[in-house]
């Protein structure tokens, strides 16, 4: 275990933007200082955050000016509340006026339920603003390794980004594994067999099947090196790259539609030893993946 | 004329009565409640393999299915109260008396029990305690025990999860009693023999592996700097000061800590070879970076550990392992092993009172002894030195001259001054006294006495109590490390800066470390990932733990 | 929410230049210290939001332990609590007085 290595799975939201910034570039909009806090959690006797768990702001990656964003994993599970969900909103506003690209750092459950409300609108809000943003030419980053995953209203706005990075334990999904328990029962979906749910949601699998399109090592120096590819990717959105979506995803699920585990799918796409995937280590994983894998550059 | 033969004579009659619901010694699966029924007689003495991992769970249920009007009033002696089967037998008056050491998953419930007069309670002992009566007034007239495997002899190979087995099956089978043994398959060869086949007299086949309880995995990820902070007190102000080479960690996520920071921060310190090398210890996956790194000579086990089965048959150089290649464990001889072989025992507990008393009852529930107090206390059976022992003796006594003077074991409590739901560590009455009057017993149960426990260590510092010389230093020393807590506030500021000069009280700075500097990248792995990829891919963590 | 407010004296002096500094997350068993300068050197302001009721005392007593033993002075602080430990607490006031001491990033 080297101490050497920063684990973005450890790492809070402002660790996280420390490590990806040129180092004292990160200049914070709506600070805790502002004490923006949530004004409906104190209704619930539950304690706000200054920051409303959500860090933004500006700085700089390598020299290339960015718009960056950070979400709290750890408070709320990392989910949208009203100003939580605004700060963003606003961020990717100012990215469009900008033509600033923006980084996001998502570790997020969704949205809150105790402002499920303000929390849904901001989602949508966010998903208009990342679309507007790309349409001007702006490039939306979206990173996941986080406890929380990226799951709900996180999980559909990660699929509006322009590119995704994410690690082994990262996860993204909409509906979170113990809904789909208690939705579907048990047989269908063991909520607590972990390795299950890592196989059907986690980093490794959104790879391989196109969910994600760079898979590093859970290391914030590997993130901050993948957000830096990106963004020398180019990112248009138009007519012409949604229509390469839908028809990706058409092809997608009618080539793995029946598959009953992700290890079917795996098997499908040309794996001969899709059991040993889980325990394979990041570097010989991304090496298989970037053999392998579905991807879905010019549908992004 | 006296009769020389009886309890011989009632192991044949059980046998001829067991014969016709099996074949050979194999019993027919389907019939295993009217086989109980027929080997079993009312207010038999029964050992069943409750030991703390495995569990004769399909015995257990047969057990538990039979009926009252037939085999009422059974004496229960056991190692663990586990299963909910291991209570239900009260309830419905199969069993009525209960001898046993551990009960933590069922701690609730047995107080329920208890307090309902459901359960008439012999004694709760220790480990190596209940074992010691197995051979004297404890003996089982049947016992129900778990093993992997059987061939057609009956021999049985019980593998990494040995446990309490060899112990149960010496004092029954050769005390006269009936063995009857849950296994998984029956095979024609076995790995090897742990339990040769003339000791027992039927065999199950379960068609499954027991149950087993994963009971050591503490997941690094759930560490906290508090705990980082004491494990590291522990490493500069004990294990090196005292040089400590034999000890037996209890589990807890404090102890687990110091196992995490012994290639770390031990390291820095130069300690590599000069403490922890030989280990009376369960299979800690938190201890695989340290073994890894070469700091372990050897560790003997008291069980074993789900997952870590491949690692420890990869490692035999440092565990005990049979001709099979996989580990051989003996509760019985580990728990003599942490008794007289160690030089430390350091763990966690509940709640400690002003005298240094230490206790895990608390008013709802009842979790046992288990193997605690055996490694936590002053084996004044000892006879042969050794360094740290006898500098814990000259502490303690130093006014005897020194061929008189007996070492002393260290026993260490460790935690944080607030532990669980915030409640404190320190208290004035410990509930395991209100526990005593409820009950009407004789003992209020104590995990380690204060006259064993030799230093407490907390956030806010160590106290060693080998250095009080009357009742009030000792209340000071206490109060002195007991933080923020009432007991702590309540302290008498000049006395326990006396003390502190004194060396009885060390804080951090004393030591000289910055509770700052406590962080998790101290430790040598942070995930149970980390873990798994320190021993190479051996350690297969259970499903709960994977984040990948 | 249960809001307490400190006003004591605070002897020794905090150092540097920063002018906020914050540790800490609010979770479950932890809290988020916010650190930014007051106006007396040698008085410390503190403000708690928990939602655990009653524990005046114990606040106090941390309260008391943190400005005698640490560069507290001429510093106003703000905590989100989560419901956490008092030797957390202890660890989070001295973690943000050690980062505002930092030179400036």
């Amino acid at each position: 275990m080297s101490n050497f290595r920063q684990s973005w799975y450890e790492a809070g939201a402002r660790e996280r933007i420390a490590a990806l910034v040129d180092t004292g570039s990160f200049a914070e909009f709506v600070g805790p200082e502002q004490r923006e806090t949530s004004p409906h959690l104190g209704i619930f006797d539950l304690p706000a955050q200054f920051d409303d768990g959500i860090v933004v702001g500006s700085a700089t990656l390598d020299g290339a000016p960015v718009l960056i964003a950070a979400q709290e994993g750890r408070f709320m599970g990392g989910a949208f509340g009203e100003v939580h969900g605004a700060k963003l909103t606003g961020l990717l506003h100012a990215a469009k006026a900008l033509g600033r690209d923006v980084v996001i750092a998502f570790d997020t459950g969704g949205v809150r339920l105790q402002e499920a409300n303000a929390g849904e609108i901001a989602i949508a809000e966010i998903m208009r603003a990342v679309a507007e943003a790309r349409v001007a030419g702006v490039r939306v980053i979206g990173m996941i390794g986080g406890r929380a995953g990226c799951y709900g209203g996180g999980g559909l706005i990660a699929g509006c980004c322009s590119t995704l990075i994410v690690s082994e334990q990262g996860r993204i999904s909409v509906t979170g594994p113990e809904v789909i328990e208690t939705n579907m029962g048990v047989e269908e979906f063991d909520s607590r067999d972990r390795a299950l749910v890592w196989r059907t949601m986690g980093g490794k699998h959104r790879t391989l099947i196109g969910g994600a399109d760079v898979f590093v090592e859970d290391d914030a120096a590997a993130f901050r090196g993948a957000a830096r590819a990106a963004l020398a990717r180019p990112a248009k959105l138009d007519l012409d790259t949604l229509a390469a979506e839908q028809a990706r995803l058409e092809r997608r699920i009618a080539r793995f539609g029946d598959a009953a585990d992700a290890t079917d799918i795996w098997r499908a796409l040309g794996i001969d030893d899709p059991k040993a995937i889980p325990d394979m280590p990041a570097t010989a994983f991304a090496t298989l993946a970037a053999q392998y894998r579905e991807s879905a550059d010019d549908a992004r | 004329m006296r009769q020389w033969n009886t309890r011989k004579a009632l192991r044949e009659e059980r046998i001829a009565a067991g014969a016709g619901f099996a074949t050979g010694k194999l019993v027919r699966p389907e019939t295993l409640v009217d086989f109980l029924e027929a080997v079993l007689r009312p207010g038999d003495r029964v050992c069943l393999e409750g030991d703390n991992q495995k569990q004769a769970d399909v015995l257990a249920k047969g057990l538990a299915a039979m009926n009252p009007a037939r085999i009422h009033d059974l004496h229960m002696v056991q190692s663990g109260v586990v299963l909910p089967e291991h209570l239900d037998v009260f309830d419905s008056g199969i069993a009525k008396r209960l001898d046993f050491s551990y009960s933590g998953p069922q701690s609730a419930r047995i107080a329920k029990m208890l307090f309902g007069g459901k359960i008439e309670l012999g004694a709760i002992h220790t480990y190596l305690e209940l074992f010691a009566r197995y051979f004297v007034d404890l003996t089982p007239q049947v016992a129900l025990i778990a093993a992997v495997s059987a061939d057609r002899h009956g021999n049985l190979y019980t593998g990494p999860n040995t446990e309490d087995t060899p112990t149960v099956v010496e004092a029954t089978s050769f005390g006269s009693g009936l063995v009857i043994a849950q296994v998984g398959e029956i095979v024609d060869t076995l790995p090897r023999v742990d339990i040769p086949g003339d000791q027992v007299h039927f065999v199950l086949d379960a068609g499954k592996p027991f149950y087993v309880e994963p009971l050591f995995t503490r997941d690094p990820a759930a560490m906290t700097e508090t705990q980082i902070l004491t494990a590291m007190l522990a490493i500069k102000g004990l294990y090196q000061p005292y040089g400590v080479r034999r000890l037996n960690h209890g589990i807890g996520f404090n102890t687990a800590a110091i196992e995490l920071l012994l290639p770390t921060y031990g390291e820095k310190l130069g300690l590599k070879g000069k403490i922890c090398t030989h280990w009376a210890l369960n299979p800690h996956p938190t201890l695989i970076p340290a073994i890894e790194a070469g700091w372990v000579e050897q560790v003997h086990c008291f069980g074993s550990e789900v997952g870590m089965e491949d690692y420890l048959a990869a490692r035999p150089d440092i565990f005990f392992t049979g001709p099979d290649g996989s580990l051989r464990s003996n509760r019985a001889f580990s728990q003599t092993a942490g008794l007289y072989a160690c030089d430390m025992f350091i763990g966690s507990t509940l709640q400690i009172d002003l005298a240094g008393h230490s206790s895990t009852i608390t008013a709802n529930r009842i979790a046992g002894f288990g193997g605690a107090p055996n490694m936590g206390s002053d084996a004044r059976g000892r006879r042969h030195p050794s360094a740290p022992w006898l500098q814990a003796g000259a502490e303690a006594d130093p006014d005897t001259a020194a061929p008189l003077r007996r070492g002393r074991k260290l026993v260490v409590q460790i935690g944080e001054t607030f532990g669980e739901g915030n409640a404190p560590l320190f208290v004035e009455t410990l509930g395991a006294l209100e526990l005593a009057e409820k009950l009407d017993l004789d003992l209020a149960p104590i995990m380690v006495y204060a006259d064993d426990t030799t230093h407490i260590v907390t956030e806010e510092g160590i106290a060693n109590l080998l250095l009080c010389r009357t009742a009030d230093e000792r209340e000071q020393a206490i109060r002195g490390v007991a933080g923020f807590t009432e007991i702590g506030r309540g302290r008498d500021k000049a006395m326990v800066e006396r003390l502190r000069e004194r060396k009885i009280i060390q804080r951090p700075e004393d030591l000289g470390i910055d509770p700052l500097d406590a962080n998790r990248n101290m430790l040598a792995a942070r995930s149970i990932k980390d873990l798994m990829l320190a021993s190479g891919g051996l350690y297969r963590p259970p499903s709960r733990f994977r984040n990948w | 929410m249960e809001i307490l407010h400190f006003d004591i004296a605070a002897p020794i002096a905090a150092a540097g230049t920063r002018k906020m500094a914050l540790v800490g997350v609010v979770a479950s068993g932890n809290l988020e210290v916010l650190v930014e300068r007051g106006d007396a050197p040698d008085r410390c302001a503190i403000e708690i939001s928990t939602a655990a009721h009653g524990f005046r005392d114990l606040w106090d007593a941390v309260v008391a332990d943190f400005v005698g033993r640490r560069a507290a002075g001429g510093l106003r602080i703000a905590i989100n609590d989560g419901g956490a430990r008092p030797d957390t607490v202890s660890l989070r006031l001295a973690q943000g007085v050690r980062m505002i001491e930092e030179p400036e990033a």
